[in-house]
């Protein structure tokens, strides 16, 4: 085990499959020369040069193609979108063409692709870059949307992620790209679309994936020192959803409380509720809530911003609200 | 590529007999559509033959082809078998993509026809992703991209062009101008009525001409193809051409006048390589034969489609994953 940061454990897994595998490369904008805009790929272009670490124009949608047609051949692209917001104007390529050419080909042709990129909220970053993607990809069938919390996890699902094939979408945070965690060594690989118990408990289930993780284990630790245990699932992989563990930990609690930091209408958390609501229903003893993200557009001041992402102090008031049914 | 002056009737033989292949494989596929056979939309290449046929014409096997929507005579002009295409159409199992794709999704991984696609100009990017990956691996393949002029001003084929030219990729984009993006004439969609013009502002080659004559088609393509092919660069290439039927088989063509086709058709790339056939001395027999044949292939095609079974419920999930 080694002690990493995020973005340190995210460059390692990339540098190791492209070791590995010389039908993988990256490409995107400031990767090489500038060494990313979130220096996730510092050094890359030195260890593996320009034709594998690929600068490329602003042009998401033309890149992001590019890619995928690369892939319908057989090589494993990573695009890095210097943020998902960016993703928005090649959401055709990913819509139309990377989730759909196995289906309408006949199972032909396959598309081993990266996507990645930081999702969700910086800092006072204003409302067109600081928007939570997964919900809007994640109903797309056909690819796969993998929110990894920690580095060992980002570590362990990105080499699953470039190993996968099919499209697999990679949402980072910036505000984790710092952040430390033990590292597993050796080929540490995460399987995608299982999720992970990061914190035991009997009184409630809090099921949580992205940054919202810390939130929640903050709220837990808090709820701890009054005597209530909470339970805090991350789903790691928002699809394929592993819903298994999820209702697991309901029928052991019989409360539920789902934690994301994305707008709450036709959420990711709604599928969760629905999931638990069918497959865990004679075992709860409340309903199941959800602390969201406000339903508007993120404000640029900061004491909005602050108002709008979920924090441990609104987990913690959801919690309660569960929990006093 | 060389072409060899004493083979010249023997391959312009070969190249009419693909583009009458075609023109009755789509003449069926209107009249099964008619009869309520085949759903959806139907895309007709009725009058564009020589643009595929010549253009394909001049590729090799590891060659890749991407298309759009009108992909039926890209398909068959790629040698993929009027069966598999016809039984596509049909909704079939036995269809070039299980009957899971349909009339816009034509594909054969091993023919390396890399898909027809329904969204105008997303799928430019997708082919300038296949040539840079023959340029990544170091194999001397050529992409070929097929677009209507419709797709000039969406931003994928200025972002895919933009690319290209940037990297050097073996591409030859191919903007087939029929005059018509659905039902609008071309002096309403672009500022500019020659469309290679695009390629000046990516320092791209390019080329412009009239596809009547589909050993012309041929020559022409094939300087581009040898460019990216020996250079590794691209090329932007407008071909002209007319569609004589509408832009889908609900499409009543209000916005054109009959005697403007009846005109068009006078020019048909069909008649015009009969003709110098005929001059090359070629006589009635062999033509014959051609028409019998391929009308033995096209009923065999529909036979087929129609006796097929359809894809059983399991395949509705069984490709959404590898």
């Amino acid at each position: 085990m080694r002690e990493l940061r995020y973005r340190e454990a995210l460059r390692e897994a990339i540098a190791e499959e492209m070791d590995r595998d010389a039908n993988v490369f990256i490409v995107g904008e400031e990767v090489g020369h500038y060494q990313g805009a979130y220096k996730v790929t510092e050094g890359l272009l030195d260890r593996f040069g320009a034709k594998r670490v690929i600068d490329a124009p602003i042009a998401e949608s033309g890149f992001a193609g590019l890619a995928i047609g690369a892939a319908m051949t057989g090589l494993r692209p990573i695009v890095e979108f210097m943020t998902w917001n960016f993703s928005a104007v090649a959401f055709d390529q990913i819509l139309n063409n990377a989730a759909k050419v196995r289906q309408m080909s006949g199972g032909q042709f396959t598309c081993p692709i990266v996507f990645r990129g930081p999702n969700g909220a910086a800092r006072q970053t204003g409302a067109q870059h600081s928007q939570c993607f997964e919900a809007i990809y994640a109903h797309v069938p056909g690819v796969k949307v993998v929110v990894p919390a920690t580095p060992a996890d980002v570590k362990g699902l990105m080499k699953a992620a470039i190993r996968d094939e099919n499209p697999v979408l990679v949402l980072e945070d910036e505000r984790l790209y710092g952040t430390k965690g033990e590292v597993p060594d050796g080929d540490h690989v995460v399987p995608i679309g299982v999720s992970d118990v990061k914190r035991a408990g009997q009184h409630l289930t809090i099921v949580t994936w992205g940054k919202m993780l810390l939130a929640s284990l903050a709220a837990a630790e808090q709820l701890a020192k009054e005597g209530v245990e909470c339970e805090v699932v991350d789903v790691r992989s928002v699809r394929p959803l592993d819903h298994g563990t999820i209702v697991a930990s309901v029928e052991k609690t019989g409360r539920c409380l789902v934690v994301q930091e994305s707008w709450p209408f036709g959420g990711v958390g709604a599928e969760i509720v629905d999931r638990v609501q069918r497959e865990a229903f004679g075992a709860l003893r409340a309903p199941v809530l959800r602390v969201t993200g406000r339903d508007a557009p993120m404000p640029y001041n900061k004491k909005l911003e602050d108002l709008t992402i979920p924090s441990a102090d609104t987990v913690v008031r959801g919690a309660r609200a569960v929990l006093a049914y | 590529m060389r072409v060899n002056v004493s083979n010249q009737r023997d391959e312009l033989l070969g190249l009419y007999r693909q583009m009458v292949l075609i023109r009755r494989f789509e003449e069926a596929a209107a009249k099964a559509y008619s009869q309520g056979k085949i759903g959806g939309f139907l895309h007709l290449y009725i009058g564009q033959e020589a643009s595929a046929v010549g253009a394909l014409s001049t590729l090799t096997p590891n060659d890749y082809v991407v298309g759009t929507y009108r992909d039926h005579g890209l398909a068959l002009a790629r040698g993929m078998s009027a069966r598999a295409c016809m039984a596509e159409l049909y909704g079939k199992v036995s269809g070039c993509s299980k009957g899971l794709g349909g009339s816009m999704h034509f594909f054969d991984a091993e023919k390396r026809m890399m898909g027809g696609y329904g969204i105008v100009g997303g799928h430019v990017p997708l082919a300038a992703g296949c040539a840079f990956a023959s340029k990544y691996r170091g194999l001397g393949e050529v992409t070929l991209c097929f677009l209507g002029e419709g797709a000039v001003s969406i931003g994928d084929f200025h972002e895919a062009l933009s690319l290209a030219a940037l990297w050097k990729l073996p591409l030859v984009t191919i903007v087939e101008n029929n005059e018509y993006s659905m039902g609008t004439p071309l002096e309403r969609t672009m500022s500019v009525h020659d469309s290679s013009q695009k390629a000046v502002a990516y320092g791209m080659s390019r080329d412009r001409f009239v596809a009547r004559d589909v050993t012309h088609v041929r020559e022409r393509v094939a300087e581009a193809v040898n460019r990216a092919r020996a250079e590794s660069l691209p090329t932007l290439i407008e071909v002209q051409t007319y569609r004589y039927r509408g832009h889908s088989m609900s499409d009543p063509g209000r916005y054109r006048t009959a005697d403007e086709v009846e005109a068009r058709k006078k020019d048909d790339c069909i008649a015009n390589a009969e003709k110098t056939l005929r001059e090359m001395g070629v006589h009635d027999d062999v033509f014959a034969t051609i028409e019998r044949e391929v009308e033995a292939e096209v009923e065999d095609c529909v036979r087929f489609a129609d006796e097929s079974p359809e894809p059983g419920e399991e395949l509705i999930e069984a490709y959404t994953y590898a």
